[in-house]
């Protein structure tokens, strides 16, 4: 993906970015749905592109509202073995691995 | 039976004047007859409640004495109960049932109460009109023809039809706040990391937060006083104690302090809501508050702050949702990447596919500085509109949306329209303050919320200051026509 930024880029977004991103997030769109999906997601950043006139210098980012940080443990193991519960309710399982589709040939 | 607050019902179940098994009972038999109004539940397992009911009896005669025993109360199908369907309203969750309970359902067993059932949302809470639900819109009971609000939808529904004394909601932008107005009870969103996230299906991970929804503020009270707390098993969980939230409830409101800030009653604004709410506002005055006009000059930029935020950590939580561990899985995938995309593809609907991209794109290579910390900055500037507002005043009040519960479809082809619903509450979240709905007025025949918003951890003072309202307000105890039809 090209390296743009707000500045010379009006936060529009092009079909193929879209089927980029879509890569991105292993998700599929159908050929006749990247038109619409695009014009939706093109509306949405529209409308966010307001906060390019924000002017943020020094401002901290918040990620967490109350500005916690992640808390630490003792390193001991808690979790007991589940592997069968967790199996039973996947999709494909044998031998107490996942399947999937063969990776290597 | 069906129309007793949860504090009456527990008091009821103690002086025996009827058993759990009745009162399970009615309302299955209301679910049963009057659901199909409201779609307002997506899973009802009915042994389960009455054995756990009979359990409940035999725990009350032997003088057992948990806040909530042998009291149904309905679940927002995002919380994992084990063994019961968790569909968080997507396909890609339609089979998956959960191997563990989530915090807040095992502090709801802890004190006593029964799962009644799992109530209907928008797919993955993300939506404001039940809409996006792969089980179909539920509801509003006042009025067929429009929609309960979302995300907690169902859970709202269920409780203005009488289908449950009380149900849980989670509230991500509004999701609690905004269903309760359009339907006409009581919810309140709570500080951020006072309720666990532990087990509630992750949308917006520093956004999210769950809280209960009821007719009345002072059953909201007791439901929170079970599901707040510290979870170590949630790193983002409060260490704070928790107070008793029906401590307060009856504390006077005298020489409060009440902020107006005056972007919430600007443009946007309907009219005869806004009436509504300034009349509600008059009878805070008379119970003795002061009302003092207040400003948040950022928060026309919440709408814009969320959708990058919230989009941004939804499509790192929803990477989770691979067709391999659990839950759906496409037919006959050709390689592992078929079964990746085509899962994914066909397990979202598409609002949630919409979100996952939004939110990929601000986090991808070159783009991330320009929206996702440029939104956690704006964020800072929201909340910080906030923090300064309540060095003046106690708590904000204003509307909880810009007006009654829309017609369905009316905004479901507008993805902006629908995020412009959630103008009031957006902000909230943003901040991690706690925020209530109350039931504060009728327009058109339906019903309309006030908001407050308190400081962080002043969840005590809105329920106080929403139980003093509705002691001197009957609002809160309109009935949708859906609620006076009876099941026998």
């Amino acid at each position: 993906m090209a390296q743009r930024t707000p500045a010379n880029h009006n936060m529009s977004i092009e079909q193929d970015e879209i089927e980029t991103i879509a890569e991105l997030a292993r998700i599929r769109i159908a050929a006749e749905e990247v038109e619409p999906v695009t014009d939706r997601i093109t509306a949405i950043l529209a409308m966010v592109d307001q906060l390019q006139d924000v002017d943020t210098s020094g401002i901290e980012p918040m990620a967490n509202p109350l500005d916690a940080v992640a808390r630490l443990r003792v390193d001991e193991v808690t979790e007991v073995n589940q592997r069968e519960a967790f199996q039973a309710i996947a999709p494909s399982v044998e031998d107490g691995l996942y399947l999937v589709p063969r990776v290597v040939e | 039976m069906h129309d007793k607050t949860v504090a009456q019902l527990a008091a009821g179940l103690r002086d025996k004047q009827f058993s759990s098994v009745e009162l399970s009972e009615c309302f299955l038999q209301r679910i049963d007859k009057l659901d199909t109004h409201c779609n307002s539940y997506v899973s009802v397992d009915k042994e389960a409640v009455r054995s756990a009911a009979a359990a409940a009896d035999d725990s009350l005669a032997a003088g057992e004495t948990a806040p909530l025993t042998g009291i149904p109360i309905a679940h927002k199908d995002i919380f994992c109960t084990q063994g019961l369907r968790t569909s968080c309203g997507s396909r890609m969750l339609d089979n998956f049932f959960p191997p563990y309970d989530a915090t807040v359902i095992q502090r709801f067993q802890n004190d006593g109460a029964i799962i009644l059932g799992k109530t209907n949302m928008d797919e993955f809470a993300m939506g404001s009109s039940n809409e996006t639900s792969y089980y179909g819109a539920a509801t509003n009971p006042w009025d067929k023809e429009r929609v309960p609000g979302g995300s907690s939808g169902g859970s709202a529904a269920a409780v203005a039809a009488l289908l449950a004394p009380a149900a849980t909601g989670t509230d991500t932008g509004g999701s609690i706040r905004q269903p309760a107005a359009f339907c006409g009870i009581t919810g309140i969103k709570p500080t951020y990391g006072r309720v666990s996230r532990l087990g509630m299906v992750a949308f917006a991970s520093s956004l999210d937060q769950a809280g209960p929804m009821a007719r009345t503020a002072e059953d909201c009270a007791l439901l929170l006083n079970t599901m707040a707390g510290h979870d170590p098993l949630d790193s983002t969980s409060s260490e704070r104690p928790v107070e008793d939230y029906c401590a307060e409830l009856n504390t006077d409101i005298k020489g409060l302090r009440i902020g107006l800030p005056e972007q919430y009653f600007a443009d946007g604004l309907e009219a005869e809501t806004a009436a509504q709410v300034q009349s509600a506002l008059r009878e805070l005055e008379a119970l003795g508050a002061t009302l003092v006009d207040v400003s948040l000059p950022h928060s026309h930029l919440s709408v814009p702050t969320y959708y990058i935020i919230a989009p941004a950590e939804a499509s790192t939580n929803l990477s989770r949702f691979d067709g391999v561990r659990y839950g759906y899985r496409c037919q006959d995938p050709q390689d592992l990447h078929d079964l990746y995309t085509r899962s994914r593809e066909e397990g979202f609907g598409e609002e949630v596919k919409r979100r996952i991209l939004v939110g990929t794109y601000a986090l991808s290579a070159g783009y991330y500085d320009a929206y996702y910390k440029k939104a956690q900055q704006v964020r800072r500037l929201i909340q910080d509109d906030f923090l300064a507002c309540f060095d003046k005043v106690d708590v904000l009040a204003g509307p909880t949306t810009p007006g009654p519960a829309f017609v369905k479809g009316e905004k479901s082809n507008d993805p902006i329209a629908m995020y412009l619903e959630d103008i009031y509450t957006l902000a909230v979240n943003l901040a991690g303050l706690p925020g209530m709905s109350i039931p504060a007025g009728m327009v058109r025949g339906k019903p309309i919320g006030m908001q407050l918003i308190g400081r962080h951890f002043d969840e005590a003072r809105l329920l106080n200051i929403g139980h003093r309202f509705q002691q001197a307000t009957d609002w809160h105890q309109q009935r949708a026509p859906l609620a006076q039809q009876e099941s026998a």
